[in-house]
C-alpha cells in the first residue's frame, strides 16, 4: 500500500473469504475504501469483484473475515443493514421492479408516506425528478421501468443509489449499457459526490475509464487481491499484468486455416419488441465453415435476441435462415438443433444448465436420441460420450454423476459447451462464452473455439469485451440498438471503429455496410 | 485457512454425511417404524388377510400418487385426479349397464375388456384436456386442474343424475359379465389390483430412469428454459405427464367400481390430496425436478398403513386426520433440513478442497 494518506479510510475488509457452492469466490481479501475518493476495483470476469462488493453492501455475508466501518467491526445481515449504515450500491444486474414506476423504484422500501401511512406519490415523484434531473436522462418519474431502454434503467439504478445519501457508494459496472454522453454525465455526478466526501467504489472493465476517474486502484485475480496502489503511480500495463498475471491474455492463436464455403446465412431477421420498435432490426449476415464471426455490442444491443431468433425461440420473429445454402423452414428449437444449430446461452444458470441434474445428464440432455435404441437409453454409449467430452473439454469433475451445481463456473460453462457439441452442430452460437469464468477456463474455452473452427464449424459469438472480439474473430460484426452497424475484417478492424459503430443507431438510422 | 479449522472440519463433514444418509432414507425408516409399531399395537395386523387388504387400499392411492409424481416433477400439480376416478367409474358402470344407444333402435354392448379400454381412454382424454389448458392456453396447472376437477365431478353426477349405478354383474347374453375380476380376482394368490400396480410401477420407474422422456420430465422440472434451449419438447412432456396421471386415475376408477360392483358419482373425492401427500412423503419436491417412483410407492404405503393401522387400533377418525397431517408436515420439514445439510456438506468439502 502506498504510504501517502491523502484520504481517510472509512471501510476496511480484513481477510475476507467467501465460498459459494461451486466456487471459492474471494480468498482472504484485504481491501480499504477511502473517503472522498474513487476507489477502483478491477479484475477479469469472475475474479470476485462483484462478490466482494456484495459483501460490503450486505447482500452476501463473508464466510470468513471481518468488516471494519470507521474502525468498528460490523456485520451486515442484509442490504437493509448496510443501507442504514450509509452504504449504497448500484448493482450490475439491474435490481429494479419493471412493473413499478421510476419513482416507486427509487423509493422502494423507504416510501415517503403522509400522516395516515399512505404513500405520498406526488412528493416521491417530485424528489425522484430532482435526482433524475442531475443525471439529465430525460426520464420522467412516472414512467414504468420496463418501458425504459436498458441504459436508462441503469441510470434509474444510479439515481436510486444516489438518493440514498450514502457515505459509501458502490457502482458495479455502471457504464456497461450507457452511451458515451451518458457516461460523461455520470462522471460529473461522481465528481460531485466525491467533493461532498462520499467514498465511491467503482468497478469496471474499461481501463481508460478507470484511469480517468480513479484515485486508488485494487486489482483482483481469481479471488485474490494481486495489487493495490494509487492510480497516479500506475499505468495500463501494470493493471493488465496484475489482472491476468502476464502481459497478455491467453487467447489461443489463430492457426491460419482458410474458411470454407458459406455454411450459414441469416436474411433480414426482425424481432418486434414488446414495447414497440424492433429488438432485432433487419439483420442479415453470413458465416463460412471454419470461420469465427464475433458480434460486438453493448448490453441491450440485440445480440442475444438475434441468437434467440436464429434458434427459433421467438414465434413472432421474421426473416430467413439457411444452413449450407438450404433454407431452414423448421420454426421450433428442437428441429433447428437437428438441422445443426446449437446455442450456448449467455445466462448459464437460467438457460444453460439444469442445476439439479448430474454433469452427465446435462451433457447428454440435448442429444439423448443418439444413444437410444427403440426407447431405451443405452448407458454404454452414453457413458462413453460423456467421458470423451469430459476429456476433450478438460472438464474438472471427479465423477460425471456429480451434481452440475457443484462445479466451478468455468467447468459449468464447459458442460454447456459440451452439451451443444454432442448434438453435432454445424453452426455454433455462443453468447458471451467467457462470462463469469476464471482465466484458466477462459483460455480453455478460447482454445476450444479455435479447434472447432479448424474442424470446420461455423462459430458466431457475441461479446461486449473488445479485446476478446479483436483477438478471436476472423470477422467482426457490430450491433447497436438492434441493428447491424458495422462489419469488419480482422485486418481492418480497430477498437475505435468498433466502439464508434457500437454507439450508432441511437440517432438516425445508420448505413449498414457489408464487405 | 490454518490447520486447526481444517482438522476440525473433517469429523463434522463425515457426521454430516451420516446424518444425510439417514435423512435420505427417512421414508423407508418411517415405513419400517409404522410397520413395527402397528404389529405390536394392533392385534392381527400382521395376518396375511390383513396385509393383502391393506395393500389393496394402498394400491389405489399408489396409482394416483405415481401419476402425481411425474406431474409434480415437471413443476405442475394435478388436482383433478379424484374427479377423474369418479367419472371413469361412472363411465364403466354406464357401459356395463346401458351400453351405447345408437339412436336408431340399436344399442352396442361392449365386453369387459373393451369397457376397460374405453374407460382408460376417457381418463387419458381428460388428462389431455389438462395438458392442453396448461401448454396451449397457458393456464396455471393449479387453476386448470381445479377447473377440470369441478367439470369432471359435475359430469359424473350428471351421468346418473346423482344416483349410483348398482349391481354391475352384467348379462351373459350381452357378454358384459366378469366386471368383478379387477376388484376381486386373484392371480397366484395376489389380488389383480396389486399385479397391475406392480406392472405400472415397474413401467413408470423404467420410464423415469431409462428413457429420453423420463430424462426430459426431470429436466423440464429442473429448468424449463434450459430444457427448451436444449431441444426438449417441453409441451409434449407436459402433455404426457397429465395424460399419464389421467390414465392412473382411470385405473383407480375401474378398480373401485369393480370392487364394489357399483359406480357412485362421488367416488374419489379428495383422493388428489392423498396422492399429493404420498408423493411429497416419498421425497418428491413441490418445486419440481426431484422425486422417484419408488419413493412415492413407499410414501403411499406409509400413509395407507398409518390410516389402516389407526383404524384397527380404534383411534377416532378425527385424530387420524390430525396424525396424518402432522406426518406430512414433519416429512417436508425433514426434507428442507436435508437440503440445507446437503448444501452445507458440499460447501465444506469445497472449502476444504479450494
Amino acid at each position: 500500500m502506498s504510504a501517502v494518506v491523502a484520504h481517510d479510510v472509512i471501510l476496511k475488509l480484513e481477510d475476507v473469504s467467501k465460498v459459494y457452492s461451486g466456487t471459492v469466490a474471494v480468498k482472504r481479501a484485504n481491501f480499504e475504501v477511502r473517503k472522498g475518493a474513487v476507489n477502483v476495483l478491477v479484475g477479469e470476469n469472475g475474479a470476485g469483484k462483484s462478490t466482494l462488493m456484495k459483501i460490503i453492501a450486505g447482500v452476501e455475508q463473508p464466510t470468513l473475515g471481518r468488516i471494519l466501518l470507521e474502525g468498528e467491526e460490523v456485520s451486515f445481515s442484509s442490504s437493509g443493514d448496510a443501507v442504514n449504515r450509509g452504504i449504497g450500491m448500484v448493482f450490475q444486474e439491474l435490481n429494479l421492479f419493471g412493473n413499478l414506476t421510476v419513482a416507486e423504484n427509487i423509493f422502494a422500501t423507504r416510501e415517503i408516506t403522509n400522516r395516515f401511512r399512505k404513500i405520498d406519490r406526488k412528493e416521491q415523484e417530485r424528489r425522484a425528478a430532482q435526482f433524475l434531473e442531475r443525471l439529465q436522462a430525460g426520464i420522467r418519474p412516472d414512467m414504468l421501468v420496463e418501458d425504459l431502454r436498458i441504459g436508462q434503467q441503469q441510470l434509474v439504478e444510479i439515481a436510486k443509489a444516489v438518493s440514498l445519501d450514502a457515505r459509501i457508494l458502490i457502482m458495479d459496472e455502471p457504464t456497461s449499457a450507457l452511451s458515451a454522453a451518458e457516461v460523461e454525465i455520470l462522471f460529473k455526478v461522481i465528481a460531485d459526490l466525491k467533493a461532498r466526501g462520499v467514498a465511491i467504489v467503482y468497478i469496471s472493465h474499461r481501463l481508460e475509464e478507470l484511469i480517468r476517474i480513479g484515485d486508488y486502484i485494487t486489482v483482483l485475480r481469481d479471488g485474490h487481491i494481486t495489487g493495490q496502489d494509487e492510480m497516479r503511480n500506475v499505468d495500463t500495463r501494470w493493471i493488465v499484468r496484475q489482472m491476468i498475471g502476464s502481459d497478455a491474455k491467453d487467447f489461443a492463436k489463430a492457426d491460419g486455416h482458410v474458411p470454407g464455403e458459406e455454411i450459414f446465412r441469416a436474411e433480414d431477421i426482425c424481432l418486434p419488441r414488446a414495447t414497440g420498435g424492433l429488438a432485432v432490426d433487419h439483420v442479415s449476415l453470413s458465416l463460412r465453415a471454419g470461420e469465427i464471426l464475433g458480434i460486438y455490442g453493448l448490453m441491450g444491443a440485440g445480440r442475444s435476441e438475434l441468437f434467440d431468433c436464429i434458434m427459433g425461440r421467438h414465434g413472432q420473429a421474421t426473416g430467413a435462415i439457411f444452413i449450407a445454402g438450404k433454407r431452414v423452414k423448421e420454426r421450433d428449437t428442437t428441429r433447428r438443433i437437428r438441422r445443426g444449430l446449437a446455442l450456448i446461452p449467455e445466462d448459464r444458470q437460467r438457460e444453460g444448465l439444469v442445476s439439479i441434474l448430474s454433469v452427465a445428464s446435462n451433457l447428454t440432455l440435448a442429444s439423448l436420441s443418439r444413444f437410444v435404441r427403440l426407447f431405451h437409453i443405452r448407458s454404454g454409449p452414453e457413458r462413453q460420450a460423456v467421458t470423451q467430452m469430459v476429456r476433450e473439454l478438460a472438464i474438472k469433475v471427479a465423477d460425471p454423476a456429480q451434481d452440475v451445481s457443484s462445479l466451478s463456473g468455468g467447468n459449468q460453462q464447459k458442460v454447456v459447451i459440451g452439451k451443444a457439441l454432442l448434438t453435432g452442430p454445424k453452426v455454433l452460437l455462443m453468447d458471451e462464452p467467457s462470462r463469469g469464468i476464471d482465466v484458466g477456463a477462459k483460455a480453455d474455452v478460447f482454445r476450444t473455439m479455435r479447434k472447432l473452427s479448424r474442424d470446420g464449424l461455423g462459430i458466431l459469438f457475441a461479446t461486449s469485451d473488445l479485446d476478446e472480439v479483436m483477438a478471436l474473430s476472423d470477422r467482426i460484426a457490430v450491433m447497436s440498438n438492434g441493428k447491424l452497424t458495422g462489419m469488419f475484417d480482422r485486418a481492418e478492424a480497430t477498437e475505435a471503429a468498433l466502439v464508434a459503430a457500437s454507439a450508432l443507431g441511437h440517432g438516425p438510422a445508420p448505413h449498414t455496410e457489408n464487405p | 485457512m490454518t490447520d486447526i479449522p481444517a482438522k476440525a472440519a473433517v469429523p463434522s463433514v463425515s457426521s454430516g454425511s451420516l446424518l444425510l444418509t439417514l435423512m435420505k432414507a427417512r421414508t423407508f425408516i418411517a415405513l419400517i417404524a409404522v410397520l413395527i409399531f402397528f404389529s405390536i399395537a394392533a392385534p392381527n395386523f400382521l395376518s396375511t388377510a390383513n396385509l393383502i387388504l391393506m395393500s389393496k387400499h394402498v394400491a389405489l392411492n399408489a396409482f394416483l400418487a405415481m401419476g402425481m409424481t411425474f406431474v409434480i416433477i415437471t413443476g405442475g400439480i394435478d388436482l383433478s385426479v379424484g374427479s377423474i376416478v369418479g367419472l371413469c367409474g361412472m363411465v364403466a358402470g354406464y357401459l356395463v349397464l346401458n351400453g351405447i344407444d345408437l339412436q336408431f333402435g340399436y344399442t352396442i354392448y361392449f365386453n369387459v375388456f373393451e369397457i376397460a379400454l374405453i374407460t382408460l381412454a376417457v381418463g387419458i382424454l381428460i388428462g389431455a384436456v389438462n395438458g392442453l389448458l396448461i401448454t396451449r392456453l397457458n393456464v396455471a396447472p393449479f387453476i386448470a386442474t381445479l377447473g377440470v376437477l369441478y367439470v369432471a365431478r359435475g359430469l359424473a353426477l350428471l351421468s346418473s343424475d346423482g344416483r349410483t349405478f348398482p349391481n354391475l354383474v352384467g348379462k351373459p347374453e350381452l357378454g358384459t359379465t366378469g366386471f368383478g375380476f379387477l376388484g376381486a380376482g386373484r392371480v397366484l394368490g395376489l389380488p389383480v389390483a396389486i399385479w397391475i400396480l406392480i406392472v405400472v410401477a415397474l413401467g413408470a420407474a423404467y420410464l423415469a430412469r431409462y428413457t429420453p422422456l423420463g430424462r426430459h420430465i426431470f429436466a423440464v422440472g429442473g429448468n424449463e428454459r434450459a430444457s427448451r434451449i436444449s431441444g426438449v419438447r417441453v409441451n409434449m412432456v407436459k402433455m404426457f405427464v397429465y395424460m399419464f396421471s389421467g390414465l392412473c386415475a382411470a385405473i383407480v376408477g375401474l378398480i373401485i367400481s369393480s370392487e364394489l360392483m357399483a359406480s357412485h358419482p362421488a367416488t374419489g373425492e379428495s383422493f388428489e390430496l392423498n396422492a399429493i401427500a404420498a408423493a411429497v412423503l416419498g421425497g418428491t419436491s413441490m418445486s419440481g425436478g426431484r422425486g422417484t417412483i419408488g419413493g412415492t410407492i413407499v410414501g403411499a404405503f406409509v400413509i395407507g398403513i398409518l390410516s389402516d393401522g389407526l383404524v384397527m387400533m380404534g383411534v377416532s377418525s378425527f385424530w387420524q386426520m390430525v396424525i396424518k397431517g402432522l406426518v406430512i408436515i414433519v416429512a417436508v420439514v425433514v426434507d428442507q433440513a436435508q437440503r440445507r445439510l446437503q448444501s452445507r456438506v458440499t460447501l465444506m468439502q469445497m472449502a476444504k478442497a479450494g
